[in-house]
């Protein structure tokens, strides 16, 4: 599967990064390099294999219903580079 | 007692029996370390140091040796891995994202190794966000190989910090973290002893995440015994992390210089790869020879689907990772860039404050979990991890211990320019220790010996899940012949 | 059938409507972290290391916001999967610290289920559950501190929410109304979440789509986030299918997109186009293994399920003797049933049912108190209808009774007895009172054999009134009517 330039445009948008025009072509293909060297999956039958989601043999532990933390917004806000009233503050989000 | 003259030479365990026995205090061992990092500052080890903190730690444990109340590794220095979140000292994963980012908490494992009484001298250099094999990823910049001669080499990665302030003696043992081989490989290139344990034994929780499916805790230690120690400390089950596993943790210290006469190796016939340097295949068969002389059978065994291994793990931790490093967006911690818009200030932001190779895996991650990409990348990539773990455990059941070479080569110089040109040359690097990571199993790297340039190399050793006690007895018996401590 | 016919130019077209409502559950600590869910806290104090996303920081699952979904989930007579997986659903929010929300995706832990609704024509329906999952909740946005800044709180980030997905199923606004009260009725009773639209703990998003009648398959839906009360979805529905009619019969297509529903317009506006739609990125959530439910486990939540409005409202139909009306007026909210099933029991249920649908009811309005805080006792309600039914006073004393208890909450045996309130039965005493108004009042007794009927009325409640409202009027009546004629 091959990418193009609209399509690294798009990921990068997904994932919040900036490509910068003059970069966009060489990142298409080296892209386009992995993406060639990971298809080499494709040539392993995968017929009525299950995914592995997790090599832990357990199920999940469930915690009980206490309330154990909270009351540390100071704690919380610590590290914001900016805050209001013990708010966390970004710039104006317009849907 | 030569090694008095430098008490940084000592392993954790001599320094335990030194302190036990008064020949020396927890300070004076504190402060040979301090010392010893001044002199190797030019390494670039440290990202972090905590000098005061670790004296005045060293102070406390003192007064436990003096009442009879020392813990398992009271009074030791040790190094943290940058990666795992220390309370009240700044924690960056070595990415300028995290710039300035001082956690309100400290991760599980270190809490374990304080509780035990260890002192902390300082966080550890890593690729950034441990994505990477050579610490060259690093926003400190790249780890200089204590073996280096004329030119830099790296130390390996991506706890390259980890490796090179063992094998320098810039601490007695260190935290590291491994995901592909990020414990492993700097171990062998660096010529220390590292081990990732099974996949959740050690919690997770308070290490920053790069592919949870993946990542492990493990120490970094002069030889086995110390690594033994440590990681009796850092394992166990901790409520936080639903992945850490309910298993009961062994006394690793008690497999060591125990027979392993009758023991299966298996040697996994596929890891003889093409090009495979001969060196490398030299001491492999050279330490196969060496168990087998002391009673061990030594057994092919087959894992036909290891070659899909690395295409496997770079769809997998690089999708892992995308989401993972989504939370670093400015708002709560780290580094802001502000924007006009909320997405400009996000984009801004990461933008900055991620480096090249760890903005390639979020956005391979970005795509291959995408919509229509999905099917064909991340779900297949998960059907054969479940292929590859199970031919280890058809494997294992011919065998207790595979041995393996660690990484294909000794360490490289830094800057190597094909690398930097390719990425997927780098990732090669990992070809012997993905395929054990996506497995979840244990493995251990320890020297073998030195290259014909006079540098270090690791064989590897892999149990099955929750058996790192058949890895330490064996290990131990080929750290015996092989004496690595006089080669160096 | 109770669909709603859109007769537009072309012809006549059929709604169809399917709803995501979001639910929160109802627990003390959130669901992956153990920070309160606690409603109207300071900005970011019911907030642990997890909910803001701070690096290393790993989810737990809490056992109650499982055990509130396996609730719900039988509830919803559906399937509770006792295998389900966690999944990240990747987007970037302000208010999503960790820029995904855990989910579930491929496998809920509730599958297909339905929900009986009763229509105002007296028909019901099963309306289709397609699955339930549990999620996450995000924080909150506030726009309005500030003219070029957001203000972020993280308090509400990390509540556990239940997802239910509806199919296509409805076919007017009045159904989807009737399914929305009911669900609410249904989480209230198992007291798995509030169900306050207003106060968002019950969200719900409409998909709507039309098509001409006797069509086959489904057109191309809109979707409507977040309409916050019954009767606005009920409008948004309504209003958005004459917007595809109109659309299709003018001869254009509608797009698959994202509006909102601005209920003061009556109006929906696009909000997200297809091409701008989220690329969600799912993938198995790696922080937590799979969720592997017990069987004894949800059998025990099963045996200990209270009796669910249905199934009370057709008891007290059958049992009871109440109309289907009263019975669901009744039954809509677990309190007020079970406060009628205090006080009917022992006594005449529909009496009592009546009491409660009338002065009761009105009562509560007026001091504008809730059931709980009633001066009343289920008890005293019973024992009121007793005095009634057992002639003891009569339905005029007993609405002053009524208004004293309302005053005093005693108990109105022990009113009446001090008061002096029984009603006279004697016919003895009666029959002097009759004579003496007979006697007093010739002229109106002239009236009244002169054919005046109505003159009767009068003089029972001159009688009444001499007995100072005591005397049994059906004997009074009886006895006049004797006399007079």
């Amino acid at each position: 599967m091959a990418i193009d330039k609209e399509t690294v445009k798009r990921i990068a948008f997904l994932s919040r990064l900036k490509v910068d025009d003059d970069k966009i072509e060489a990142t298409e293909e080296e892209f386009n390099k992995i993406l060639q060297w990971v298809d080499q999956l494709a040539e392993v039958n995968v017929d009525g294999v299950e995914p592995l989601i997790s090599v832990n043999d357990g199920c999940l532990t469930l915690r009980e219903d206490e309330v154990t933390e909270g009351n540390q917004s100071e704690a919380v806000l610590a590290n914001a580079p900016m805050k209001e009233y013990g708010y966390f503050t970004v710039p104006k989000v317009v849907e | 007692m030569d090694r008095m003259t430098d008490l940084t030479k000592l392993t954790i365990a001599e320094a335990k029996e030194g302190l036990k026995k008064k020949e020396f205090s927890t300070t004076e061992l504190t402060k040979a370390y301090l010392n010893k990092m001044d002199e190797c500052r030019r390494l670039n080890a440290y990202v972090c140091e905590t000098p005061d903190l670790a004296l005045k730690q060293a102070q406390v444990s003192q007064e436990k040796y003096q009442n009879g109340t020392a813990g398992d590794l009271e009074g030791i220095p040790l190094g943290i891995k940058d990666l795992f979140c220390t309370k009240g000292i700044a924690t960056t994963a070595c990415s300028n994202i995290l710039k300035g980012f001082v956690p309100p908490y400290e991760s599980t494992v270190t809490s374990k190794l304080l509780a035990a009484g260890a002192s902390f001298l300082g966080k550890l250099n890593l690729d950034e966000f441990a994505m990477g094999g050579s610490n060259e990823t690093s926003a400190f910049g790249p780890v200089i190989n204590p073996w280096s001669k004329d030119v830099p080499l790296v130390a390996g990665g991506s706890s390259g910090g980890s490796a090179a302030a063992v094998a320098a003696n810039m601490c007695a043992g260190a935290t590291g973290t491994d995901t592909g081989g990020s414990i492993r490989q700097p171990s062998a290139y660096c010529g220390v002893t590292g081990i990732k344990p099974t996949y959740g034994r050690c919690s997770r929780y308070g290490i920053i995440a790069f592919a949870s499916s993946l990542d492990q805790a493990g120490p970094i230690a002069k030889d086995v015994r110390d690594c033994a120690i440590m990681l009796k400390t850092m394992s166990g089950y901790d409520a936080k992390d639903a992945t850490s596993a309910k298993i009961d943790v062994p006394d690793f210290e008690a497999y060591l210089g125990q027979d392993i006469k009758g023991m299966k190796i298996g040697l996994p016939k596929e890891f003889y790869v093409d090009g495979l340097d001969k060196e490398i295949a030299a001491y492999w068969n050279k330490a196969a020879e060496m168990l087998k002389a002391r009673g061990a059978e030594v057994v092919e065994v087959s894992l036909p689907h290891i070659k899909y291994a690395l295409a496997t793990y770079y769809i997998i931790a690089p999708a892992e990772a995308s989401s993972n490093l989504a939370r670093y967006d400015g708002l709560r911690f780290g580094n802001r860039i502000d924007g006009k818009h909320l997405d400009d200030m996000y984009i801004n932001s990461r933008t900055a404050g991620f480096g090249k190779e760890v903005k390639r895996r979020i956005m391979i991650g970005t795509y291959v979990l995408s919509a229509g990409y999905y099917d064909a990348y991340y779900l297949r990539a998960q059907k054969v991890r479940r292929l590859i773990r199970e031919d280890y455990l058809k494997a294992f059941e011919k065998c207790d211990v595979m041995l393996t070479p660690t990484a294909p080569t000794a360490a490289f110089a830094i800057g190597d320019k094909s690398m930097n040109e390719n990425p997927i040359l780098m990732w090669l690097n990992d070809i012997f220790t993905v395929s054990v990571s996506l497995a979840g199993l244990p493995a251990m790297s320890l020297p073998i010996g030195l290259s014909e340039a006079g540098l270090p190399l690791g064989m590897q050793l892999v149990g099955k899940a929750f058996d790192e006690a058949s890895i330490f007895k064996v290990a131990d018996a080929l750290e015996k012949d092989v004496d690595f401590r006089k080669v160096r | 059938m109770t669909g709603m016919i859109i007769e537009g130019k072309t012809g006549n077209w059929e709604v169809i409507c399917g709803l995501e409502i979001h639910c929160q559950i109802i627990s003390k600590s959130k669901m992956f972290s153990g920070a309160s869910t606690h409603y109207g806290s300071d900005p970011n104090e019911n907030v642990s290391f997890i909910d803001a996303g701070m690096p290393g920081m790993l989810p737990t699952l809490n056992k109650e916001c499982v055990h509130q979904a396996i609730k719900t989930g039988l509830g919803l007579n559906a399937v509770i999967n006792k295998y389900s997986e966690f999944a990240r659903k990747n987007y970037f929010y302000a208010d999503l610290p960790q820029g995904y929300q855990i989910s579930q995706f491929k496998y809920p832990i509730v599958g297909e289920g339905f929900v009986k609704i009763d229509l105002e024509d007296g028909s019901s329906k099963n309306i289709g559950i397609e699955r339930m999952h549990i999620e996450q909740d995000a924080g909150k946005s506030i726009h309005d501190i500030s003219p070029d800044k957001s203000f972020i709180d993280l308090n509400r980030a990390g509540v556990g929410l239940m997802e239910i997905v509806t199919k296509p199923d409805f076919r007017s606004p009045e159904e989807a109304g009737a399914f929305l009260r009911k669900l609410r009725s249904i989480v209230r009773y198992l007291e798995t979440c509030d169900g306050n639209m207003d106060e968002g703990s019950m969200r719900c998003d409409v998909n709507v789509s039309v098509r001409k009648i006797g069509e086959e398959g489904y057109r191309t839906r809109c979707e409507m986030k977040n309409v916050n009360s019954v009767k606005f979805v009920m409008q948004a529905i309504e209003s958005e299918a004459k917007r595809h009619v109109e659309v299709y019969e003018t001869g254009g297509t509608i797009e698959q997109e994202t509006r909102q529903f601005d209920p003061a317009k009556g109006i929906s506006k696009v909000m997200r186009k297809k091409e701008f739609a989220h690329d969600y990125r799912y993938f198995p959530e790696p922080d937590l293994l799979p969720l592997v439910l017990d069987e004894a486990w949800i059998e025990q939540i099963k045996s200990e399920l209270v009796e669910l409005p249905d199934a009370k409202k057709a008891r007290f139909i059958k049992e009871l003797g109440l109309t289907p009306y009263d019975a669901d007026v009744l039954c809509e909210n677990r309190e007020t049933a079970e406060f009628f099933e205090k006080a009917a029991k022992g006594h005449d249920a529909k009496k009592v049912a009546n009491w409660m649908m009338g002065d009761f009811f009105a009562m509560l309005n007026e001091k504008k108190i809730t059931l709980d805080e009633s001066p009343i006792s289920p008890e005293n309600l019973g024992k009121l209808v007793d005095l009634i039914t057992g002639n003891i006073i009569n339905g005029k004393t007993a609405k002053d009774v009524f208004e004293i208890m309302a005053e005093t909450g005693e108990n109105p045996e022990k009113i009446v007895e001090e008061r002096g309130l029984k009603q006279v039965t004697d016919t003895g005493a009666i029959e002097a009172l009759v004579d003496q108004i007979i006697a007093e009042n010739p002229d109106n007794v002239a009236a009244y054999k002169n054919g005046k009927n109505n003159l009767l009325g009068w003089f029972v409640g001159q009688v009444m009134k001499a007995s100072k409202g005591k005397a049994n009027p059906a004997i009074v009546n009886k006895m006049l009517m004797e006399k007079l004629n």
